[in-house]
């Protein structure tokens, strides 16, 4: 006599990512667990975000070495995994971005200089979260994937048709809010969407010192929740998925896990050195899985996108540079007198007297 | 007067309730209850569950869950019936992890509610610490208060009750130190009703610290009651020679050992600080002023403590009204001891009277 338990319902991810369009183009026959390929029409729409949002991340890097910006970790390599997921979102539903989630915040509508404002240094977040439906990008790793665990609750709570989609990284799967955001997500049933862009290197550590997993997909059975992972640089097979796993929160069957593999073709952030942690060899391997390069093939085989459709968006991507340019251009106004105007509420006393004290200051360097 | 502490007697890390404890006066911010109400003995937990109670009751964001605050009713019985009263769509037991509770507080605060989340004990909420300081306490400055976050965070805190280890820790430095918390702890039902009540209904979130061995101090009063609003220190007892302040569980050391002063000929001024932060500068001042001596008395080890920030707010504030160094009458600068030994760290009458002896009354 065996004690007495469940012993079905558990179900591994399949071993092989689930992808549509390989990385020379043409279509896969990967099994896409019920999967459905997007339309011409999205993947075109797909297309053209992805190269804006490259164009941005190249433009947003090339002005943070000159100085323009304090610091920034671009997502560069990964455009299919950033604008795949958030285009998949519905207006009512919310995005819970991190620091590397300015191509999905630029993708979710917030304007350029709001997203910058952070790295520029100018406020910690320059956006209000309620206009855009995205929390303010998190920098402490992992904490977001509870906040969207916890907005996601609140929405089934009051019967709202909305679905939450949060973006995790390879490292913030090590750190012990990821487990309890999965773990509370699955227990509640939360409509939230766990995106955790693999990309190989938490900074410089990578993968294979970060877990001994098969595959960091595999997690989400220890919660009972659906896991699956992509290629993550295959717009098509995030697009795809995430799509799916919204529909599933909001129709009431709880969360999804999706690892998109996917790699950081840029370092860190403007002050890492990747050559001390990978080789050249290991870039360039990368670059044939390039997500933009496999999409325009597809396209084109497809008769969907021309020599002029495809300059027509790099023009537009030009005109996007030359706004991010401008807007890093201009100085934005900043008040100090605003370092007491939020932090409560109910106004302090104490506080009062030390708005005071800068204000003196202020008035004495004579820039009252 | 008789004064009973509720004090457990065996090392149990939950205690439910006390049979043991007896009506006691409190001297303290009770007095504007509503005359016309029936009046009953009231223990601090159930004016704690009255509150919440209330809360659930008038506001459908009010939203109460933790670790095993549902159908247990918390292992100090301070959610009881609430899960039966409201549904588990309103109140219920989370899995458990102190980080998840807050964060998944965060995001439904962001969503329009207002939580309510237990801390099963003063040491159990250091695995959210990341999530209240870097979030909880942030968020609103972050977003140029565009996203408020209405969170009350109840901890059960402070020692006196025979616990085991990590069960009786005073965690409220951290939490003073970290602008954009409010940390409010009562000493008294009637506050402990009335306080709970205001910081649910607060913007700004709340570190509500329950001192756990005043939790079965009963008050004869009548629910509900509004107290002194928060933020407001308050006199509880009038004097001439010292001032003695306190929050939580050494206001009753501080008014015991008012009634012994007085037997010495010293008469003792007690405040009862009921909000941490802020501090409230302005009735702490005029006390100092009028005695000219001051101590303060907690729990807490007294390195880096709050009782640093006051002496320090004091004296500058009030340095020539002094006649003495302000004294910090505090547990010893070690880990919080076993069972057996709390009663040699937690400050006592003996040990407030001793440090205000060394005082040169000749000044």
């Amino acid at each position: 006599m065996t004690i007495d338990v469940p012993t079905t319902g558990r179900s591994l991810p399949q071993l092989q990512p689930i992808s549509f369009i390989g990385a020379d183009g043409r279509l896969t026959d990967t099994p896409t667990e019920g999967l459905r390929i997007p339309s011409d029409r999205t993947l075109t729409g797909l297309y053209r975000q992805m190269v804006l949002v490259r164009r941005f991340e190249a433009q947003v890097t090339h002005l943070t070495r000159q100085g323009r910006l304090a610091t920034y970790p671009s997502a560069a390599g990964q455009e299919a995994a950033e604008v795949g997921a958030t285009t998949a979102l519905a207006p009512n539903d919310w995005l819970f971005p991190t620091y590397r989630d300015s191509a999905a915040m630029l993708t979710r509508g917030v304007p350029v200089a709001e997203i910058l404002a952070a790295f520029r240094g100018d406020w910690h977040c320059g956006f209000d979260p309620n206009e855009y439906h995205t929390s303010p990008a998190a920098t402490p790793l992992a904490t977001q994937t509870l906040h969207a665990t916890g907005f996601a609750m609140a929405a089934k709570l009051k019967g709202e048709d909305a679905a939450t989609l949060t973006f995790l990284g390879d490292g913030a799967s090590s750190e012990g809010d990821t487990h309890e955001a999965f773990n509370f997500a699955s227990v509640w049933q939360t409509p939230t969407v766990f995106v955790l862009q693999n990309n190989q290197y938490a900074i410089s550590t990578p993968l294979r010192e970060q877990t001994n997993a098969t595959m960091l997909a595999d997690r989400a059975a220890g919660y009972g929740m659906p896991g699956l992972r992509v290629d993550g640089n295959d717009v098509a097979a995030v697009f795809a998925a995430v799509t799916a796993a919204l529909e599933r929160g909001r129709g009431g069957d709880g969360p999804t896990l999706i690892e998109a593999l996917t790699y950081r073709m840029e370092s860190h952030t403007n002050s890492d050195d990747p050559t001390k942690y990978r080789d050249t060899e290991e870039v360039e391997h990368w670059k044939q899985f390039d997500p933009i390069d496999r999409l325009e093939k597809h396209l084109r085989r497809a008769g969907v996108l021309d020599d002029a459709g495809v300059d027509e968006v790099a023009e537009a991507a030009e005109a996007l540079a030359a706004s991010v340019r401008d807007a890093m251009n201009q100085e934005a106004e900043i008040d100090p007198r605003e370092l007491f105007a939020h932090v409560y509420a109910n106004p302090r006393t104490a506080l009062r007297e030390q708005q005071q004290i800068l204000e003196a200051e202020l008035a004495a360097a004579g820039t009252a | 007067m008789s004064v009973e502490t509720g004090t457990s007697t065996t090392a149990a890390a939950e205690p439910t309730t006390d049979p043991t404890a007896v009506d006691v006066e409190t001297g303290a911010a009770a007095s504007a209850n509503n005359d016309a109400a029936a009046q009953s003995s009231v223990t601090m937990t159930k004016a704690l569950n009255q509150a919440l109670r209330d809360c659930l009751a008038e506001d459908d964001a009010v939203l109460v869950f933790g670790e095993d605050v549902g159908r247990l009713g918390g292992v100090f019985r301070v959610t009881e019936g609430l899960r039966a009263e409201f549904g588990p769509n309103r109140v219920w037991d989370s899995p458990l992890a102190e980080s998840g509770i807050i964060g998944t507080a965060i995001g439904m605060a962001m969503n329009g509610m207002r939580p309510v989340v237990e801390m099963q004990f003063d040491a159990y909420a250091y695995p959210a610490f990341e999530q209240i300081v870097s979030h909880v306490a942030k968020m609103r400055n972050r977003t140029k208060g565009q996203v408020s976050l209405p969170i009350t965070i109840r901890i059960p805190y402070a020692g006196d009750i025979g616990g085991v280890e990590h069960h009786s820790d005073s965690s409220e430095a951290y939490w003073t130190s970290t602008p954009g918390l409010t940390v409010v702890t009562p000493s008294n039902p009637a506050d402990a009703y009335s306080l709970l009540r205001e910081s649910i209904a607060s913007e700004d979130p709340v570190v509500f610290m329950e001192p756990k061995s005043r939790y079965w101090m009963k008050e004869t009063l009548a629910l509900p009651v509004t107290t002194a609003p928060m933020n407001r220190a308050q006199v509880i007892r009038e004097g001439t020679d010292v001032t003695l302040l306190a929050y939580g569980p050494t206001v009753r050391t501080a008014l015991d050992s008012a009634e012994a002063g007085a037997e010495h000929g010293l008469s003792i001024e007690v405040i009862d600080l009921r909000t941490l932060s802020p501090f409230d500068d302005e009735t702490v001042s005029a006390s100092v002023r009028k005695t000219s001596r001051a101590a303060i008395i907690h729990e807490a080890a007294q390195f880096g403590g709050y009782g640093a920030e006051v002496a320090a707010r004091l004296t500058e504030h009030n340095f020539t009204h002094l006649s003495a160094p302000i004294l910090r009458i505090t547990g010893f600068d070690v880990p919080y001891p076993s069972p057996k030994l709390e009663e040699f760290f937690l400050p006592t009458v003996e040990r407030v009277l001793d440090a205000l002896e060394s005082w040169d009354w000749e000044l």
